[in-house]
């Protein structure tokens, strides 16, 4: 057999991988699709949520055609203390109406939808195949192995590394290190099966709307929070905690799991859930200053292998998808040009440069050190916020202004004034730009 | 024999991945569709066996599977691992087949084909019935091998010779081609397929077959050409703990003494 | 391809197939036709036994006592050995002429290759591994056997109804020896070239020194609790005394501890006996998935909480290091002998 080249070869079938390939394939390249997962989405995990953007870019009618769980239209936040909670949330009905703004899916199912479609405008998609090593012809890379011996080898003009976090590939290249524990959270979940009828009745939804939660104050300081998703006929349950502080507080992920699940506001959320998967993946935390370089000679990097994620708003899919579409367009002036030197791949950095993923993580830049910094983020204000809101709300014969002193009381013993400032000016700087 | 070399067609099926496997209210079948499936291991164990006799003696190695369009899947990695060429029985009027019924559609295919060994997984992980090597032999009139634990040809003499299990050891038998042998754990180690190989599976033929292509009556075929159905399916009663016992190591080794002669697994020396 | 058989009144008849190897009787069809005694009864019809071999008559008075009405006898020279071939050609011979309406066949390795073969001969519906039996309004049988978490109702609509079982599913009669059951002789014609599938010789197979789990009647499981592979001896002295094999789940396969072919669960093996006893082992689901259908759980962890717990008909929560020795101790002294084993020696007692 002679030796076979495609165009692009293409690592990674999660939503930036799949992006490139589809792009690139509608574009008339050669593309091959690597996925090591026995399909694509077997072994990929998320929170829960995507946005309409930048999808809709390439898929117009998604909404109709993805596999959706249900359309978000309400967005809970809990500020939780051992046995209370401070909750707000944020309905708009005009999210249950086209063109809708966030939805929740499965990624076994959404991934393998999205990897279809790239099939289908002619990438040639691989599955069950690990990528262990890059080829290299001189300090060009020229191909991909998945094990020993040629009959592992492949060929390809362009690789774009969508390996996800800790990418191997960008390692590899020399254009990153491995994460290290402070750059990176570790995220469990849980799917809980339920009755969709209980879902919509407990979480006061109508069919095919869902909510989000975000929870805080439930990782022992540690930076990092839980999140519920409904989906049709359950519900997804998680936590994403900074591995650093992880690993310092020797607490085992699935136990931390098991305690929110406990909590006594979450417990009667999830009653009757009956559990049907477990799995844990890691996040990039880094932020903008944790982005490496993202090309060389013959290679891209995209979506979580850059590190483009943004984890308070639990951002990631859509940044990936957007960075795979740059380099995609990048990939294809390439071909244009015969050209696959750095030269030519720059302009995936360029395009990307003027893009949201990039404006955004520039604009919160400074966040993953701040909140790294911070346990009383995670802790200590959650306490002080339900010690606050009890005092105010109960009632027991002591007057307001008692209250009050004890309040001040407490909050100088926990913080202190000159800190909590300091926090509220950092807190201004970061959502005010 | 034919001039190409040996013909060998594996019987494939696929198979769901999860032991959680979901039910049809209506028509109390499986639900196939959309859940993780994966090769039936005795299957991926008979297309191993069926390439390495290949390389061994030249020829083609096809494997068929007949299921919901899905099952491609389960073909294509029999390709990628290396056999050349694969055939997906499917269609409407095949939902809800029995063995028999599986049996008939296979055979109703296969005996248009040429052949001069078919394999056969000993059972598949989701109907467990290993029914369907015994039925399609006989449909097809040939020797049958079952649990083959090492296999051989004699392409001179056209005999398959195998070391099969059997009550309290190992048989050794001899058979004409073509015959039928079904595999069992220990025959083989599959081989992974490699990158090449997952590349160009994606090149090969696969047919589609539909009940039409099969030919014959449509009421041979599906539920209605199955002699036995699914009446009724219910949750089993589910079982609580009759006793957890929490103390002394002593009274608990009575305790388990007592369960172990109440349910009369040992008898008592008194 | 033989007619299929829908004219329900003229098929009676509740035939059991019982095999022998060697002149023994396997204990499946005697097990068989204490489950076919119920149906019988219940529909009035005749419980038979079909008994194929060469001088193998010895064995009727055992098929009267265990529950038969009649024993179709077929003795041939090339019925010695079992071949599929030739007893798919005797049987399908004596269906057709004798037309029953039930067929059991044993779940032994020969008859699991025989019974679809025949069934297919007949043309007629075949149901695998039932755990019980009954009749409907209509007066089919119905088949019942587990399906996947469920348990389902198998009718089947052709004659013969065929059905096959594992051993120590249903229970054997208590065997009565005043009981005669009527002898039919059979002639059928049988010649050598009638057997395609030709046995050249037999090599006994290595034992594997840890049991096979698949047909196991007693498995002794044992987890990470267990600690070290030396402790393994504890567990093997357990199982020699039960006439148990020995289980494991996953993380001792990783440690290297057991072999992969001793593993339960999802990437492991599904087993059913009618007891397993856990030792030391989580009971992660991953795990009960390939033996929670076991008739008897008994479970023994130090953790209270372990999930185990939830599936396990007995529990012991307790230190398998201090239980097991006085287990052992204990089944040493008083008990006499298993009773498993007990069945065993005593029908081939009776049948020699
Ligand atoms: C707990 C948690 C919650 C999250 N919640 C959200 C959320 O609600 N919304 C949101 O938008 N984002 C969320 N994210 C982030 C989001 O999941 C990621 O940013 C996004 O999946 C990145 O896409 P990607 O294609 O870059 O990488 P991935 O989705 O990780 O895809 C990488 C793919 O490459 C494959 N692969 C890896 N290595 C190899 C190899 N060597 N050979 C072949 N294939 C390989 C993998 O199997 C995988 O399919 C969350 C993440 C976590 C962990
Ligand atoms: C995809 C996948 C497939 C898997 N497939 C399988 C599979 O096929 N089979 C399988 O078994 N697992 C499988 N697993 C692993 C499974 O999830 C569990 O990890 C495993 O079953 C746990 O094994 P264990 O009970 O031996 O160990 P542990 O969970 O570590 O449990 C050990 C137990 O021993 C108890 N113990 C410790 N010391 C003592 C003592 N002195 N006396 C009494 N009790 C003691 C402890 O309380 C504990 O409950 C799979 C996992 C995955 C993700
Ligand atoms: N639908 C099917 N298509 C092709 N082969 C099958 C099918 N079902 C079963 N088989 C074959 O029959 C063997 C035994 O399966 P079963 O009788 O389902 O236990 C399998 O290992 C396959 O080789």
């Amino acid at each position: 057999m002679q030796k076979e080249k495609f165009d692009a070869i293409v690592v990674g079938a999660g939503p930036a991988g799949t992006t490139s390939a589809l792009i690139m394939a509608k574009a008339g390249l050669s593309v091959a699709l690597l996925e090591r997962g026995d399909y694509p989405g077997a072994k990929n995990m998320y929170g829960g949520a995507i946005y309409r953007w930048p999808l809709e870019l390439i898929v117009p009618d998604f909404a109709e055609k993805a596999p959706i769980e249900r359309r978000i239209v309400d967005h809970r936040f809990m500020i939780l203390s051992k046995s209370s909670g401070f909750n707000f949330s944020f309905k708009n009905l005009s999210f249950a109406q086209p063109p809708y703004n966030a939805f929740t899916t499965l990624r076994a199912k959404f991934d393998l939808w999205y990897a279809k479609l790239a099939e289908e405008a002619g990438a040639l998609l691989a599955t069950s195949v690990s990528v262990t090593d890059l080829i290299w012809d001189g300090k060009k890379i020229v191909g991909v192995r998945a094990g020993k011996g040629s009959e592992n080898e492949l060929y390809g003009n362009i690789v774009i590394a969508a390996d996800g976090a800790n990418s191997k590939l960008a390692i590899q290249a020399g254009l990153r290190h491995p994460l290290r524990p402070e750059e990176v959270a570790l995220g469990v979940k849980e799917i809980l099966e339920l009755d969709r009828k209980i879902i919509e009745s407990r979480f006061n939804l109508g069919e095919n709307e869902g909510v989000a939660i975000q929870a805080l104050g439930v990782t022992h300081g540690m930076m990092g929070g839980g999140f519920i998703y409904t989906n049709k006929n359950s519900l997804s349950i998680g936590l994403v905690v900074l591995l650093e502080h992880l690993i310092k507080s020797k607490i085992r992920p699935y136990d931390l799991l098991d305690e929110f699940k406990r909590h006594p506001l979450i417990e009667p959320l999830i009653e009757g859930g009956e559990p049907k998967e477990y799995s844990a993946h890691l996040v990039p935390e880094s932020g903008y200053y944790g982005i490496p370089k993202l090309y060389t000679d013959g290679l891209m990097v995209v979506g979580d292998a850059a590190s483009l994620t943004s984890s308070i708003y639990q951002e990631g899919v859509n940044m990936a998808i957007e960075s795979g579409i740059y380099a995609a367009k990048a990939a294809i002036k390439a071909k244009e040009l015969g050209d696959y030197s750095s030269n030519t791949l720059s302009y995936y950095e360029k395009l990307l440069k003027s893009s949201y993923v990039m404006k955004e993580l520039y604009q919160l830049k400074d966040l993953p050190k701040i909140f790294r910094d911070n346990p009383r983020l995670f802790s200590i204000y959650p306490d002080l916020i339900n010690y606050v809101m009890k005092e105010l709300f109960s009632m027991d014969g002591e007057l307001r202004r008692v209250k009050s002193k004890k309040i001040i009381k407490m909050i100088r013993q926990r913080v202190g004034f000159s800190k909590l400032l300091l926090d509220l000016i950092k807190a201004r700087k970061i959502f005010s730009y | 024999m034919s001039k190409a070399g040996l013909k060998i067609i594996v019987c494939i099926k696929q198979v769901p991945a999860v032991q959680d496997i979901k039910i049809d209210p209506i028509t109390h079948t499986l639900i196939r569709e959309s859940m993780p499936s994966m090769l039936n291991p005795w299957d991926e164990i008979g297309v191993e066996e069926g390439i390495r006799l290949r390389e061994k003696y030249g020829g083609e190695v096809t494997v068929i599977t007949m299921g919901p369009m899905q099952a491609k899947e389960a073909i294509l990695r029999c390709l990628a691992m290396g056999a050349d060429r694969g055939i997906i029985i499917s269609d409407k009027a095949l939902a809800g087949s029995d063995t028999i019924a599986t049996a008939y559609a296979l055979y109703m295919q296969i005996k248009k084909m040429e052949y001069d060994l078919i394999i056969c997984g000993k059972i598949s992980t989701d109907s467990e019935t290993g029914h369907i090597g015994p039925h399609l032999a006989e449909l097809l009139n040939i020797p049958q091998i079952c649990y083959v634990k090492k296999v051989d040809l004699d392409i001179e003499k056209r005999r398959i010779i195998a070391h099969k299990e059997a009550d309290g050891g190992i048989e050794i038998v001899e058979a004409p081609l073509p015959a039928l042998m079904t595999t069992t754990i220990g025959l083989n180690e599959p081989r992974l397929p490699t990158l090449k190989g997952i590349i160009s599976s994606k090149r090969k033929e696969v047919k589609v077959v539909t009940a039409k292509d099969l030919g014959g009556s449509l009421s041979n075929y599906g539920l209605r050409g199955s002699p036995t159905f699914v009446d009724e399916v219910f949750e089993p009663p589910s079982r609580k703990p009759e006793m957890i016992f929490q103390g002394d190591p002593k009274e608990a080794v009575e305790k388990i003494v007592q369960v172990l002669l109440n349910k009369k697994l040992i008898s008592s020396r008194s | 391809m033989l007619e299929r058989s829908e004219e329900i009144p003229n098929h009676k008849g509740i035939w059991v197939f019982t095999e022998q190897i060697d002149g023994k009787l396997k204990n499946v069809g005697l097990e068989l036709l204490g489950a076919g005694r119920k149906i019988a009864d219940k529909l009035g019809e005749e419980l038979v036994a079909v008994l194929l071999g060469h001088d193998v008559n010895g064995l009727v008075k055992d098929l009267g006592a265990y529950g038969a009405d009649k024993v179709i006898l077929v003795e041939h020279e090339l019925l010695k050995q079992f071949t599929v071939d030739a007893y798919t050609k005797v049987l399908a011979e004596l269906s057709i002429k004798h037309k029953p309406s039930v067929f059991f066949i044993g779940g032994t390795l020969n008859g699991r290759e025989l019974a679809p073969r025949l069934a297919a001969r007949l043309n007629t519906g075949i149901t695998s591994d039932c755990v019980d039996f009954d009749i409907n309004s209509d007066g089919h049988l119905i088949h019942v056997k587990p399906f996947g978490k469920l348990m389902a109702k198998i009718i089947c609509k052709t004659r013969p109804q065929m059905a096959t079982a594992k051993p120590n599913v249903f229970k054997k009669l208590e065997p009565n020896w005043d009981r005669r059951a009527k002898i039919v002789r059979e002639e059928v014609k049988i010649n050598p070239e009638d057997i395609r599938t030709k046995i050249l010789g037999r090599v006994e197979a290595n034992k594997n020194p840890y049991g096979s789990i698949e047909d196991a009647d007693v498995i002794v499981a044992v987890g990470k609790g267990l600690c070290s592979k030396e402790n393994l001896k504890l567990i093997q002295e357990l199982a020699d005394l039960l006439g148990a094999s020995v289980a494991c789940t996953r993380p001792t396969v990783d440690r290297g501890w057991l072999p992969s072919s001793q593993q339960v669960g999802q990437s492991g093996k599904t087993v059913s006996p009618k007891l397993y006893i856990a030792i030391g082992i989580s009971g992660a689901m991953y795990h009960t998935v390939g033996m929670k259908n076991s008739d008897i759980i008994i479970a023994i962890n130090k953790d209270p909480k372990a999930p185990i717990f939830q599936i396990a008909t007995y529990g012991v929560v307790g230190d398998l290091f201090k239980i097991l020795p006085l287990l052992i101790d204990r089944l040493k002294k008083e008990v006499k002998e298993v009773k498993l084993r007990i069945t065993a020696k005593d029908t081939q007692k009776r049948i020699n």
